[in-house]
């Protein structure tokens, strides 16, 4: 018996729909998944509250400390002035959130898992950062390069330095949540298929089986560990990217 | 079972490392793109501004309940303050009501002690009085029981009874000795 760690990761046309200059579009189970991120997001954050309870219940407490959480981070990151974008970040957090959580029941499929996806939201991030600094800051956003306190003789060594760092951002930025769900997936499917393996080898293999099964349990609390940290660390250096472009001046 | 059906499907150019198969790519992008704008309406539009009042609706009732409990602690200070000045007041009230009432009584005592004397005074006067006129008519009586007696033994001596105004004079200047 053969086992793919790779095929959890292949995307399926369930629904062509349109082709548009030799690129096509479809209904794929990726999509799917997005939309099951949507509604089950919405369903924590939107059908827990509608009570709007005074005392929360369980669902709305989770929901509140969510808000109040991404808000908090936001505005130790960026300060006051940064709350605007809470909706931009929290948005970001959750689809990441539910994505990254989604994606470790089995046979599902994680949507953060594909290099495009999370290449397309740290673009989103960079763009709104670089936009956003030169529409607030005009050109006293190139200060962002130019460290305060830094001889002037450094300068060309540092500025290029400075470039470089903040044009890969969105290559660290997206390769980070990518490789982390990758690999976790990966792994878990991999101790999975030796559990597999070796079950099938009599009563010796169900004993050594037993391993690998213990490994995958504690592996799975560790992705879920994952899971949540990495959503985490993608929202909170948004916030910081963000925060370059409010307070250019380092 | 190197080639799983999977792999097939893969056109030709194509990585077998599905996240590198750019062939998904613009699907991706269209349904990223479509789910994430539906996630942030949903959330700006909807969740966060209802969370957002969820939450100063509770720490506006909590800074309420705290400010009412303080108004009323303070009514309840208010209140205990008032009573125990009360108290003071009628315990003064007490001490000065009790000490004119002392003073009334050993005043009425007094007045009762000088009625009483004066009235003594005047009795003892009365019985000196009486004493005095007792006394004085008694010595009168002693001045005719001696001449009686003067006249009966001189009648005795003499055979004759001497003239009242005789023995009147003798008995002054046996007195005068």
């Amino acid at each position: 018996m053969h086992i793919d760690p790779i095929e959890q990761f292949q995307i399926k046309n369930l629904v062509p729909l349109a082709n548009i200059g030799g690129h096509e579009i479809a209904f794929t189970n990726s999509a799917a998944y997005m939309f099951i991120i949507v509604i089950l997001a919405s369903a924590l954050l939107i059908g827990a509250t509608v009570r709007r309870a005074l005392i929360p219940g369980r669902m709305q407490s989770l929901a509140e400390m969510t808000y109040e959480f991404v808000a908090t981070t936001l505005r130790n990151s960026t300060g006051p002035e940064g709350m605007k974008f809470l909706p931009f970040i929290f948005t970001l957090f959750m689809f990441v959130l539910f994505a990254n959580l989604i994606g470790l029941i089995p046979y599902t499929f994680t949507v953060t898992s594909q290099l495009i996806v999370t290449v397309i939201l740290a673009l989103l991030v960079f763009f709104i950062v670089v936009i956003y600094g030169f529409w607030k800051n005009g050109w006293r956003f190139v200060k962002l390069f130019v460290p305060k306190g830094v001889p002037v003789y450094f300068l060309p060594m540092i500025v290029p330095i400075e470039v470089m760092s903040f044009l890969t951002r969105p290559v660290s930025h997206s390769v980070r949540l990518f490789a982390n769900m990758l690999a976790g997936h990966i792994t878990l499917q991999v101790f999975a298929a030796f559990i597999i393996m070796l079950a099938g080898y009599g009563f010796l293999g169900w004993l050594g089986a037993t391993l690998p099964f213990f490994m995958v349990v504690a592996l799975s609390a560790l992705e879920v560990l994952v899971a949540v940290v990495q959503a985490y660390v993608f929202a909170i250096l948004a916030c910081i990217y963000l925060n370059d472009a409010i307070h250019p001046g380092h | 079972m190197a080639a799983p059906t999977a792999h097939t499907e893969v056109p030709a150019g194509q990585s077998k490392f599905p996240p590198f198969q750019s062939a998904y790519y613009p699907s991706q992008f269209v349904w990223l793109t479509l789910t994430f704008v539906l996630l942030y309406v949903l959330m700006a539009r909807v969740a966060l501004p209802r969370i957002g009042s969820i939450l100063a609706v509770r720490s506006k009732r909590i800074a309420e309940d705290i400010a009412s409990a303080q108004h009323f602690k303070e009514r309840s200070e208010a209140a205990q303050a008032a009573y125990e000045k009360a108290l003071a007041d009628a315990r003064a009230r007490a001490q000065s009501i009790a000490n004119d009432m002392h003073e009334r009584q050993a005043a009425a005592a007094e007045e009762t002690n000088r009625r009483l004397e004066a009235e003594l005074h005047e009795r003892l006067a009365a019985a000196e009085k009486s004493i005095a006129a007792t006394r004085a008519a008694a010595m009168g009586n002693v001045g005719a029981i001696a001449a009686e007696a003067a006249s009966s033994i001189v009648e005795r001596l003499i055979g004759k009874a001497p003239a009242a105004h005789e023995v009147a004079g003798a008995l002054a200047d046996a007195g005068k000795t």
